[in-house]
């Protein structure tokens, strides 16, 4: 099928999320990215595979209200594909990965050409991703020198920052250059926390890869899990029963509201408001207990799965369930007026961390960084796939871009939430809770899309023989995010980057996988 | 101000009694005097090191701080640097890119020094394993007192580990 201006002729990928798939040639892949891009389009996703016959670079995009994805076959000893970074700035570290793992470079003037996963521990001339490479292997460590871009000029100096931070938070390293306390530039590098995820998928099996999905970014267990059930389930045109997915719908919604409250304590004590942080951790707490008791795991792990749900909400259950959701409301109420009133707050609140939505376009941002600076970005509404198509939330989106904007944004979605909690309980269908997992033909493909609570989680996979993965590809939105983060701290002090960092709350593992 | 205090009088105080220690977790014993352990007990200083977790972790390790653990409470806190910690509380499978750093880190904590490995991939390397980019378990890159497995650990579970790390009778 034709897309509106688009080249290609494009193939439905069946599925709870439909996307539209092509192969094409290098001369179209760049001719469509451009069409795409000057139609006001988005990159959501750029990887490569190799599955046997020839390695490959994938492209996942959003135009015309469709998921494109795009499948460019490359060939010979150095292969190569056009450059997207141009055009959407966040391909850059995306194509810099997909050297470094399976060693196909993107040809371009402009192209980055140092290596951004890959750090000391394999050689230059090793691509992990690549069908051959023996995942066990360990080499003696390389030097690991990496030319950061320098700021010269009368009293500048560097900050270097990481991978072992201050706080009990990821590990990356952030390299400030500054005049007396104001940032002039920040450069992120990243992929510390890179452990072979994606090879080790390719030694599971399509049923059980959703335990090492749900850990790909901890924070994110269930919109991870659920992006790759929906991604396995579609490979194996298998729908899972109306109930499985409304009780992933409430523990994704139980997801957002739990880490929103995680960080609105946070943002309130990295703004000196102690109080803060002990009044949504003491939230936070009981929250994460009542899922616990219904559910049997605080953070929700493994409860969704390919083929339906691993638990069931029993009554009792629901009961606490519903209390949940009147208590929390009514302390968000009265902290939210509390955070509204405080002077000293809001001076380090507003206008701290400022991202305007041309930059965020341009950049490509995404999830609810890109709603508090304007962008109406949410799956939930704008692709919705059972139940989010019944439950219908509306999408909160705020103008500022600042670090206040961010946190009024995390208020009125745990608001929102809450209220499709509710919505959740009352109209939860009878039912199963799974059904079971057929083994799908080899070389199936699926595509699972989930908005997470940071922003929208992407799983596209292939299947092996006998039920096995072979290849499995998870993006987290923090690969778009993570560049904005550099803009947002410009012009700012260095001591507000902790609180413009934690009111974007990116992910180091998911992206570094 | 006025809301501020109302809300915390309105909450009152939600801390509960601190576990235990337990002695399930501890790999080595009586690495330390008992008398130096007896000081640590008064106030210890922990210095977090995530070598490549999921970030699972790191949330339990929060929680901890809340005010149902109310870890500050027992005289343990987190510092900003391994110069003033008397503890490593290290997650993850240490990524290879990870090594380096985590073997610096050990280097800069001032002896003695105790190290208590989190979740079920500091234990074993967990559903990471070991490849060419996990060098699995904590143990295998420094030496490593209390293993807490877990995926990931509850708050009285972290909390445990820490406790039997610095649990004077062990030793003595």
């Amino acid at each position: 099928m034709k897309i509106d201006i688009l080249v290609p002729e494009f193939e439905p990928v069946p599925g709870a999320v439909i996307a539209w798939r092509a192969e094409v040639d290098a001369a179209t892949w760049r001719l469509s990215a451009h069409q795409v891009w000057e139609h006001g389009g988005r990159l959501i996703a750029l990887w490569a595979a190799d599955t046997g016959r020839s390695p490959s670079v994938h492209l996942a995009l959003v135009f015309a209200g469709r998921l494109l994805w795009l499948s460019l076959p490359v060939k010979g000893p150095e292969p190569e594909y056009p450059d997207l970074s141009d055009l959407f700035p966040a391909a850059a570290r995306m194509q810099r990965a997909v050297f470094d793992l399976v060693g196909i470079r993107a040809r371009g003037d402009l192209v980055d050409k140092r290596r951004w996963l890959r750090h000391g521990a394999w050689p230059v001339s090793e691509f992990p991703l690549r069908r051959g490479f023996d995942a066990g292997r360990r080499f003696d460590p390389v030097a690991d020198d990496y030319a950061f871009v320098r700021v010269a000029g009368d009293g500048v100096h560097e900050i270097a920052v990481g991978p072992v931070h201050a706080g009990a938070i990821e590990p990356g390293h952030f390299r400030f250059s500054v005049v007396g306390e104001r940032v002039l530039r920040l450069e992120e590098r990243l992929g510390y926390a890179h452990k072979g995820i994606e090879k080790r998928f390719e030694t599971l099996g399509v049923h059980d890869g959703y335990r090492l999905a749900g850990r790909v970014s901890g924070d994110s267990t269930v919109a991870y899990a659920w992006a790759y059930s929906m991604a396995a389930e579609a490979a194996a045109g298998l729908t899972p029963p109306p109930r499985a997915l409304w009780l992933r719908a409430l523990w994704l919604e139980r997801e957002r509201i739990a880490n929103h409250l995680g960080d609105l304590g946070h943002i309130g004590n990295d703004a000196g408001l102690g109080f803060a942080l002990a009044q949504f951790s003491r939230l936070k707490e009981d929250w994460l207990r009542s899922n616990q008791y219904a559910f049997g795991h605080r953070y929700l792990m493994d409860r969704v799965l390919p083929g339906g749900a691993a638990v069931d909400l029993a009554d009792d259950a629901m009961m606490r369930m519903r209390d949940d959701i009147v208590r929390v409301r009514g302390e968000i109420a009265r902290l939210r007026v509390i955070f509204d009133e405080h002077p000293g707050l809001q001076d380090r609140l507003v206008g701290t961390g400022r991202v305007t939505r041309e930059l965020g376009e341009r950049l490509g941002m995404t999830g609810l960084a890109a709603r508090a600076s304007g962008m109406p970005l949410d799956l939930r509404s704008s692709f919705p796939c059972a139940p989010y198509d019944a439950l219908q939330p509306r999408m909160v989106v705020h103008e500022g871009g600042d670090v206040a904007a961010r946190t009024a944004l995390r208020f009125d979605e745990v608001i929102e939430s809450l209220q499709c909690c509710g919505r959740i309980l009352d109209g939860m269908p009878e039912g199963n809770i799974a059904t079971l997992y057929p083994t799908p033909e080899e070389g199936a493909v699926g595509i699972g899309w989930v908005e997470g609570w940071r922003g929208d989680i992407l799983i596209a996979l292939e299947t092996g023989s006998n039920g096995a993965l072979r290849r499995v590809h998870p993006h987290d939105p923090s690969w778009r995010n993570w560049p904005v983060l550099e803009h947002a701290i410009i012009g700012n002090i260095v001591p507000d980057f902790p609180l413009i960092n934690k009111s974007f709350n990116l992910s180091y593992s998911g992206q570094d996988l | 101000m006025y809301r501020i205090l109302r809300q915390i009088a309105r909450t009152g105080i939600v801390s509960e009694t601190p576990p235990r220690p337990d002695e399930a977790y501890r790999l080595l014993s009586a690495r330390l005097r008992a008398e130096v352990l007896r000081s640590f007990a008064g106030a210890l200083s922990i210095r977090h090191v995530d070598a490549g977790s999921c970030n699972g972790c790191e949330l339990e390790i929060h929680a901890t701080s809340n005010p149902v653990y109310n870890l500050e409470g027992l005289g343990i806190r987190f510092v900003a640097s391994p110069r003033h910690a008397d503890m490593l509380l290290v997650t993850g499978p240490v990524s290879r890119n990870m090594e380096t750093a985590l073997r610096r880190t050990y280097d800069a904590t001032p002896a003695p020094r105790l190290v208590v490995a989190i979740g079920d991939c500091g234990c074993t390397g967990g559903i990471f394993g070991e490849s060419y980019a996990s060098a699995g378990r904590v143990s295998k890159v420094i030496p490593v007192d209390v293993a807490v497995p877990g995926c990931p650990p509850t708050p009285v579970q972290i909390i445990q580990g820490i406790l039997t790390a610095i649990e004077v009778r062990a030793a003595s």
